[in-house]
């Protein structure tokens, strides 16, 4: 095993000839690691925005969620009858409901007292509403009317809330006109639907928005017995409930709301294209360095031919050139990428995150890019004729 | 000394060429380089080839090195018959060829000894280590001891060219081509590269085939082929 290492190991060429030329080398780093980061960031803003356009869904307390079917995701929601719910509870795999409102209303910022729109949660507090531990015991201070629940992670424009509710400080604003006392913090997170978020009993939310239909919620959560298979009472549930209601289940809930975001705006595609214009700078710089570096050394090359090495050992020169490049651009890259997103994280609040799906799609795409530009430079050196350099 | 040669076995003949015609363009523009030359060369010997400038000295270079596709007549390399050997025939026989080209030719990114390797590389039954030993041991013995982690940019023209006769050496060859070595030299260090080049190739029983217009070195050949228009005239004469 150690002994053939030893016996293929070769002067390492491709090393060499990119080393050797450090100006060039930097060059070429810099455009694979620019071009690496233009897609880590533009990708980071897709998944981000799917991602947090989806944070309340995936924190929601339920196995599956009623709808309306006119529903088009969480900035446009329709209202459904709330019997509909209590319906579900006539299946005996179902273990509990709970009906929430949702809209957005007009918060006054305490401090400068301009107005912004905030995304309203409105259930019952003894209901069960998210998946966080802590929560059903700031639910309870709910109960009191005109309480509600602001969300700490929401933007800036909203007043500095969550200081001056931790220090003390009665914080005491109006949503919709209507006064309302800030009885605890929640951990939410922004998304690109909305620029903040906000929960209070349904009681509340109906004397903040009076106009909402008597019975009608926008989201009805069930909870099924342990055991039992969501889909399997989800397609019951479609089947006995009549049309003006759509089961999901939770999973599915997740994925209407990003189906959304991904096809009836251009958000995924103009990100998509901004990491495609990545892609291409890079394609252009490597191919040019490899190209030039072939070009460069062509009788060197005609040499090594002559000396009886096959075409196919250079070919294999220029394309560790390529991967070579790759992970050299690469690494810089993703470290420029984690910083950058932390400070978009600091910055805007957005979950932008160094997945793993990322990581490997944009190596990948650095690979493909830098060893595709060096198969294009490889047709240089057929041009490489021993027979041309004595 | 000529006897005993001709007794020899035709395997013996390093370079054999009988009838070899080489044409440049196509057409109307088509151009007789090369016209039915005819020689061989022994096992071990160092052959002078002269002649003026575009007689066609390069061309028959480049077709005993197995770098251009042979037209007609008959060329035996190392017992391989060139006249239509496929690419990858020509392509292993080029292992056997060392080449010294008029510019040293050495790889820029490489140091002297990496470059001598580079020619120690295409022995593949030794390892890494082994190959490198090879490397030192030809870059000392054309006096380079001091030099092996030196670019070739760090190094004089005598000196390339001493690392260029370290690297067509070091794999082996049975054969050298050697295209106008001494032109970029001065003389005295030009001598000095040829009594080098005969006596490592003598050691090796190397045949070496000189292109050379420099009567300095003359002396130093077992024989000289006087070649004018594409035709060699006295192929079979001994020098001096
Ligand atoms: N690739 C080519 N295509 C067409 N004609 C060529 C080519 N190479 C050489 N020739 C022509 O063939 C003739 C022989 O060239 P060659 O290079 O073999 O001469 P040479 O004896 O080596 O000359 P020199 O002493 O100047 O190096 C010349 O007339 C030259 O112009
Ligand atoms: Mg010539």
């Amino acid at each position: 095993m150690n002994f053939s290492f030893i016996k293929f190991r070769k002067i390492p060429l491709a090393w060499l000839l990119l080393t050797r030329q450090p100006l060039r080398l930097i060059v070429a780093i810099a455009g694979i690691s620019f071009a690496g980061i233009l897609m880590f960031m533009q990708l980071g803003f897709r998944d981000g925005l799917f991602d947090t356009s989806v944070t309340i869904h995936k924190l929601l307390d339920a196995d599956l969620v009623l709808i309306s079917p006119r529903s088009k995701s969480s900035i446009s929601m329709s209202g459904f009858p709330k019997r509909r719910l209590i319906q579900t509870l006539a299946l005996e795999d179902v273990e509990k409901t709970a009906p929430v409102n949702l809209t957005y209303l007009l918060w006054r910022n305490p401090e400068n007292l301009k107005t912004r729109s905030i995304l309203t949660l409105g259930f019952n507090p003894s209901d069960s509403l998210l998946l966080d531990d802590g929560f059903s015991r700031k639910a309870d201070k709910l109960k009191n009317p005109g309480r509600v629940l602001f969300d700490k992670l929401s933007r800036p424009e909203f007043g500095p809330i969550e200081d001056w509710f931790l220090s003390e400080k009665k914080v005491e604003t109006e949503v919709a006109g209507k006064r309302v006392l800030v009885e605890g913090l929640v951990e939410l997170g922004p998304s690109f639907g909305a620029d903040g978020n906000l929960i209070t009993s349904r009681e509340t939310y109906l004397r903040l928005f009076p106009a909402n239909p008597k019975g009608s919620i926008e989201i009805g959560l069930v909870k099924l017995r342990s055991g039992s298979n969501p889909i399997l009472v989800s397609e019951i549930l479609k089947k006995s409930l009549p049309n003006d209601v759509r089961v999901l289940t939770k999973n599915q809930f997740i994925e209407f709301e990003k189906n959304y975001w991904k096809n009836s705006t251009a958000i995924g595609f103009i990100f998509s294209l901004g990491a495609l214009m990545g892609f291409v700078v890079g394609c252009v710089v490597v191919y040019q360095i490899l190209y030039s570096d072939v070009t460069d050394h062509l009788p060197e090359y005609a040499t090594l031919l002559a000396m009886g090495y096959r075409l196919k050992s250079l070919f294999y020169v220029v394309a560790r050139e390529g991967f070579l490049l790759a992970l050299f651009g690469y690494l810089p890259a993703y470290f420029s990428g984690q910083i950058l997103y932390s400070i978009v994280r600091n910055s805007t609040k957005l979950p932008i995150v160094m997945d793993a799906n990322k990581t490997v799609l944009i190596f990948i795409l650095i690979l493909v890019m830098c060893m595709g530009s060096a198969g294009i430079a490889m047709r240089k050196l057929v041009d490489a004729d021993p027979a041309e350099i004595f | 000394m000529r006897k005993a040669i001709n007794k020899k076995d035709k395997n013996s003949k390093t370079v054999s060429i009988n009838n070899l015609s080489h044409y440049y363009g196509i057409n109307e523009n088509k151009k007789k380089v090369l016209n039915n030359v005819n020689f061989f060369i022994e096992k071990g010997e160092l052959v002078l080839l002269k002649g003026p400038s575009g007689c066609g000295k390069t061309t028959l270079l480049t077709l005993i090195g197995a770098l251009r596709t042979c037209q007609s007549g008959d060329l035996m390399v190392l017992n391989n018959q060139l006249n239509g050997a496929s690419r990858k025939t020509r392509q292993k026989l080029r292992r056997n060829i060392g080449m010294i080209f008029q510019g040293h030719n050495l790889l820029r990114c490489l140091t002297a000894e990496q470059n001598v390797q580079m020619g120690a590389d295409l022995i593949t039954n030794l390892t890494y280590l082994q190959r490198r030993e090879v490397a030192r041991k030809w870059l000392s013995a054309v006096g380079l001891e001091g030099h092996h982690k030196k670019l070739p940019n760090g190094l004089s023209g005598g000196q390339k060219q001493r690392v260029a006769i370290a690297r067509a050496l070091s794999a082996n060859p049975k054969l050298l081509l050697a295209d106008e070595p001494t032109s970029a030299l001065d003389s005295v260090t030009g001598r000095e590269i040829v009594s080098l080049l005969r006596k490592l190739a003598k050691e090796q029983d190397c045949s070496v085939l000189m292109v050379t217009h420099d009567p300095r070195i003359s002396d130093m050949a077992d024989r000289i082929l006087n070649m004018e228009d594409g035709k060699i005239f006295n192929a079979l004469s001994e020098l001096r």
